[in-house]
């Protein structure tokens, strides 16, 4: 088993620390299991982040994280669930950008983004905004030098080594490869999110504008 | 006038539904969001009658103007300030009857800086996520108060008001926030538990719903580089690069990428609340490793 740090926060949270993100979503994964199974003392927020898990609102951080050290946790399994499917457009004005900053074509460009099984790490920036990997590290690319005052809502945009999408406008540095018409954020659903963490995510091509 | 309901007059300079927050949804990326002095939210909401978690309003420094189109109990804590009724000056801290058609006006903070005023059976304005609150982050429920809205009032409950008077917070001169530390103090120099404990920091007037910004020392890094985003609480302190620390409120993001020096118990956030830029603030270190 990977080995795994807990971080004291406060009076009522534990942070724990893992290798990388696969392992944060493993035991992420573990968690829900563990909750939905009754086993897991009473947690108010789970959340998973790029090698970290929070686990904020318990009442004894000391006995959970003692727990925690004495866990198996599975790894994850690439195709145990469901695929999200999101049909993308490949028309973002930065799509050149990244072309040249992969060193391929912009079509090539398309066919690795579109190739990859992606998972949602976590959640932030804004409700509904999903940090997604899957792409290989020889595919990280800088933020934008200025970032956009308004990036427009469904935008598939890269930055670092993570794939989003904005769930709305709003301002934005990351590079804007595409954009979709999936509604990324409805309150009224059950999730409100499209993409919730440990989610498999694919993006579709079709036809540009 | 049977109209549950009220005519917002003068809305004041940031005015804001609040509740008890949004749990359960910080994995979506959702702030907590609620009242940033709870115990003010739930006194207020006591002296009415109410449930702890009904919907009140918080003001921001110069408060505001509410006409009921009802008769409705009303009740105003935490910064203390003038209320009137009409132009006459009634209960801080304690209920009030409203007339149908009356102004209630709450006045510019005489110390401290957020009032809270409920009305027995509370703002009915449609829950997202299961929470009433407005979220300055992330845009999420009502939105801030502009003059001429309009807000639901719910029925209010048989119940007795719980209490019938509160004394008012006294004006303190120096907010000392405690802090345990973790979970990257070792991201700072050795020294910075006792820069933060020196007290030669001050409340920022940039601070917000978001956080509360300082002024002071700069704490310096003993590990350089980026830290993966991470989870945050509500009490975190945050250092951002120019080394200035930022305690978290309620409207905090969830995750963030720069690291966090300590956490704020909870109990200590309602001061933080109440605090009004130029105020000298400390930390105070305690308990765990």
């Amino acid at each position: 088993m990977s080995p795994l740090r807990t971080l004291p926060v406060g009076e009522h949270a534990l942070l724990v620390e893992l290798e990388n993100g696969e392992a944060a979503g493993a035991l992420h994964a573990e968690l829900l299991r563990r909750r939905a199974a009754g086993t897991l003392p009473p947690v108010r927020e789970i959340v998973p982040a790029a090698r970290t898990v929070l686990l904020d609102g318990i009442a004894d951080p000391r006995a959970l994280a003692a727990q925690l050290t004495t866990w198996r946790i599975p790894p994850l399994e690439a195709g145990a669930q469901e695929t999200v499917e999101i049909s993308v457009r490949y028309d973002g004005p930065d799509l050149a950008d990244v072309a040249g900053l992969w060193e391929v074509s912009e079509q090539e460009v398309v066919r690795i983004h579109s190739a990859a099984e992606f998972r949602v790490a976590f959640c932030g920036f804004a409700p509904g905004f999903a940090y997604l990997t899957g792409l290989g590290e020889e595919y990280s690319v800088p933020r934008r030098d200025t970032p956009r005052t308004s990036v427009p809502a469904g935008s598939v945009a890269l930055a670092g080594p993570y794939t989003g999408v904005y769930p709305r406008p709003s301002p934005g540095g990351w590079q804007l490869i595409g954009s979709t018409d999936a509604a990324l954020w409805d309150p009224h659903r059950e999730p409100a999110a499209l993409l919730t963490p440990g989610t498999r995510v694919r993006f579709v091509p079709r036809a540009a504008r | 006038m049977t109209d549950r309901a009220l005519s917002v007059v003068r809305a004041g300079a940031l005015t804001s539904v609040q509740d008890e927050g949004r749990h359960g949804h910080a994995h979506l990326g959702v702030p907590r969001s609620g009242a940033l002095d709870l115990p003010a939210s739930r006194l207020a909401n006591r002296l009415v009658g109410n449930a702890i978690g009904a919907a009140v309003l918080e003001t921001t420094l110069n408060g505001c103007a509410v006409r009921p189109r009802c008769a409705v109990t009303v009740a105003v804590t935490g910064a203390p300030c003038a209320v009137t009724l009409d132009g006459r000056p009634v209960a801080w801290g304690a209920p009030v009857r409203v007339p149908p058609g009356a102004v209630v006006e709450v006045g510019a903070a005489t110390h401290g800086v957020r009032s809270y005023l409920a009305f027995a059976g509370g703002i009915t304005v449609e829950p997202v996520l299961g929470s009433r609150s407005t979220d300055l982050l992330s845009g999420l429920g009502p939105p801030l108060l502009s003059d001429g809205a309009a807000l639901p009032l719910g029925s209010p409950a048989p119940a007795y008001p719980h209490v019938d008077e509160a004394p008012a917070p006294g004006v303190p001169r120096e907010l000392v926030l405690r802090m345990c530390p973790g979970p990257r103090a070792d991201w700072f120099t050795a020294d910075a538990t006792a820069v933060l404990a020196a007290g030669h920091y001050r409340v920022s007037s940039a601070s917000n719903r978001i956080g509360l910004r300082t002024e002071g020392p700069a704490l310096r890094r003993a590990v350089e580089g980026e830290l993966p985003s991470e989870g945050m609480v509500w009490g975190a302190v945050q250092v951002p690069p120019d080394g200035r620390p930022v305690v978290f409120l309620a409207d905090h993001p969830t995750t963030g990428g720069y690291p966090v020096i300590g956490v704020v118990p909870e109990p200590d956030l309602a001061a933080a609340a109440q605090a009004a830029p130029g105020t000298p603030l400390r930390f105070a270190p305690v308990g765990r490793p």
